[in-house]
């Protein structure tokens, strides 16, 4: 096809997203240079100061970090076990498929802060079904929120069912569009459910399947409305995660130099660890 | 064991169903509540537990200067900046999916997976780290606060998703169809719009979707970004949370926020028993 048209098709798409990104990048890298905090509100030159004071004297950014990191890895398994197999259990011929098509999709239509709202409500210790309903069956009354082990499951619960959807979604899709060759071999050579799945469908699915989770932990790693609304990173700092932690660096501490070092660091940590966690997957679903 | 097998599938969709329901049912229930019920002792079943009000809906359509929670501002705000960024982010993703998909780019070692890439990582920036950098740039040239303002943001957050499944679905299409249309006369350009684009219309209703899902659901950018001026429908519901805490009106005015989009997951399972939406997302 003709050379210089593609840039026409191109061009306007990546110079719209590079000239919005361009000046909060650079802007970002510039400020975590600096010392702006509440007290000198301006864009002084302090060196790699705030990169020494991450790296030698926040434990709670590291912390922070390993907390997004188990909460993320947690949820998204249990969403790909979860949503695989709802995705096969509605892919074939069972009664009232489209139905439960349609509930198993809803939860990702919905707002997560909004819905922790509701979540938020429906945990409350005292005045909450969870606990009233477990307290008719002898249960002592459990501190969804306010413990600070717990209090993680909670994050964990609410975003499994906000995002499970999304898993599921994309899974059922790729289950549709598989050829149906390799199923019909399968049923002629009398596989069992449990050997086709094994042999045939999980195979098939790998490439899908490590997009998905892949697509999953990107976003799941940005866990934040669920934890600003349901525990606002506690208690203490028991559900606090990277976002949250920089968040009340920045706009609550007003120590946005300091807040931009965090955000260039924790930028730089999982675009790395997201291509090795890609790269690994890759090696380990598909073999051959 | 077939039939142990059917037992286990049934009560497993049976339990999910019911997991993603109750929180709805709840939401539901208390949205009729007034104080004694909310506050005296947990109660589920309207007339048998507790006498329905209609007070949590009927704070939403009073006037906010009696108390009421103006929430139709909010729902159009949302509207116009999901609608035009999701819209803008369509047309130039769509566009640059359209030339990944054709043809092929070289910078030094840059090449067509890498632009793919560049475009889809900026999923991975959290909103916090883009927020703070936009709170003083806009702040500066006085959009903070403003529609415009959040739309130049929606942009970022949108088109990653237009571009990731509109090259998955231009892979999909036959390249013969454009070289066809060339060989008969067509301009690139004509080509595109004559040929290709009618024949992706499955593609651009996900891709449209998504959009509007992201676009709908975020929270992080309005909460920071707006103040007064201008309030989004995720920051007007969660603002509710904070002040004490009335649970009838917070239940009814979150219903209502998240009923539209509801109206997606019809369509979405439409497309997927279709068979279309298989060859849009991989």
């Amino acid at each position: 096809m003709n050379f210089k048209h593609k840039y026409v098709f191109l061009f306007p798409g990546l110079f719209v997203l590079i000239g919005i990104l361009i000046f909060p990048i650079i802007f970002t890298i510039r400020l975590s240079l600096s010392g702006w905090n509440s007290y000198t509100p301006e864009m002084n030159f302090i060196g790699i100061t705030n990169y020494i004071r991450l790296f030698t004297d926040d434990p709670r950014f590291w912390e922070s970090f390993f907390r997004l990191s188990f909460l993320s890895v947690t949820t998204v398994i249990l969403q790909y076990i979860i949503g695989f197999a709802l995705a096969l259990i509605v892919w074939r011929e069972i009664k009232f498929k489209r139905f439960f098509r349609v509930i198993f999709l809803i939860p990702m239509m919905t707002t997560p802060v909004i819905m922790t709202v509701i979540w938020r409500t429906f945990f409350h210790e005292s005045l909450g079904p969870v606990n009233d309903l477990l307290g008719n069956l002898g249960v002592e009354p459990i501190l969804w929120l306010s413990d600070p082990v717990i209090a993680k499951f909670t994050v964990i619960i609410v975003e499994v069912w906000q995002w499970t959807p999304f898993m599921f979604l994309l899974l059922l899709a790729g289950l549709l569009s598989l050829p149906k060759e390799p199923f019909l071999a399968a049923a002629i050579d009398g596989a069992s459910p449990f050997r086709k799945f094994v042999y045939v469908t999980f195979p098939l699915m790998a490439p899908i399947s490590i997009g998905a989770i892949i697509i999953r932990l990107i976003e799941a790693s940005k866990i934040m409305d669920t934890v600003f609304v349901l525990t606002s990173g506690g208690p203490g700092t028991a559900t606090e995660t990277s976002s949250f932690y920089i968040y009340i660096k920045g706009l609550r501490e007003f120590q946005m130099g300091y807040a931009a070092t965090l955000s260039f660091t924790y930028l730089v940590i999982m675009i790395i660890s997201l291509t090795i966690i890609a790269k690994v997957l890759t090696k380990l679903m598909i073999k051959e | 064991m077939e039939k142990l097998y059917k037992f286990l599938k049934y009560t497993f969709i049976i339990l999910w169903t019911v997991f993603i329901v109750a929180p709805f049912l709840w939401a539901i229930s208390t949205s009729f509540k007034d104080f004694q019920s909310v506050n005296s002792k947990v109660t589920y079943i309207p007339w048998l537990d507790f006498e329905p009000t209609l007070e949590g809906w009927r704070v939403l359509v009073k006037s906010p200067a009696r108390g009421g929670v103006d929430i139709v501002e909010p729902y159009f705000n949302s509207l116009f900046v999901t609608c035009t960024a999701s819209l803008i982010s369509i047309v130039l993703g769509t566009l640059a999916a359209y030339a990944l998909s054709r043809f092929t780019f070289k910078a030094g070692f840059v090449r067509n997976n890498d632009i793919t890439f560049f475009f889809i990582s900026q999923r991975i920036m959290p909103p916090i780290v883009l927020s703070i950098p936009f709170f003083i740039f806009l702040s500066t040239i006085g959009l903070l606060d403003s529609l415009i303002g959040l739309v130049v943001v929606y942009i970022v957050l949108l088109m990653p998703i237009a571009v990731w499944i509109m090259v998955d679905f231009f892979n999909r299409v036959p390249k013969e169809l454009d070289e066809t249309a060339l060989i008969d006369g067509c301009n690139p350009y004509q080509a595109f719009y004559k040929v290709v684009l009618p024949n992706s219309i499955p593609g651009l209703i996900v891709a449209g979707m998504f959009c509007i899902i992201f676009g709908w659901i975020d929270f992080f950018f309005a909460f920071i970004l707006t103040f007064t001026e201008v309030q989004l429908l995720p920051v007007k519901v969660v603002a509710l949370n904070s002040s004490i805490t009335p649970w009838w009106s917070l239940s009814a005015s979150a219903l209502i926020s998240v009923a539209p989009l509801i109206i997606v997951a019809f369509i979405v399972e439409r497309y997927l028993s279709k068979g279309n939406l298989s060859g849009a997302l991989k």
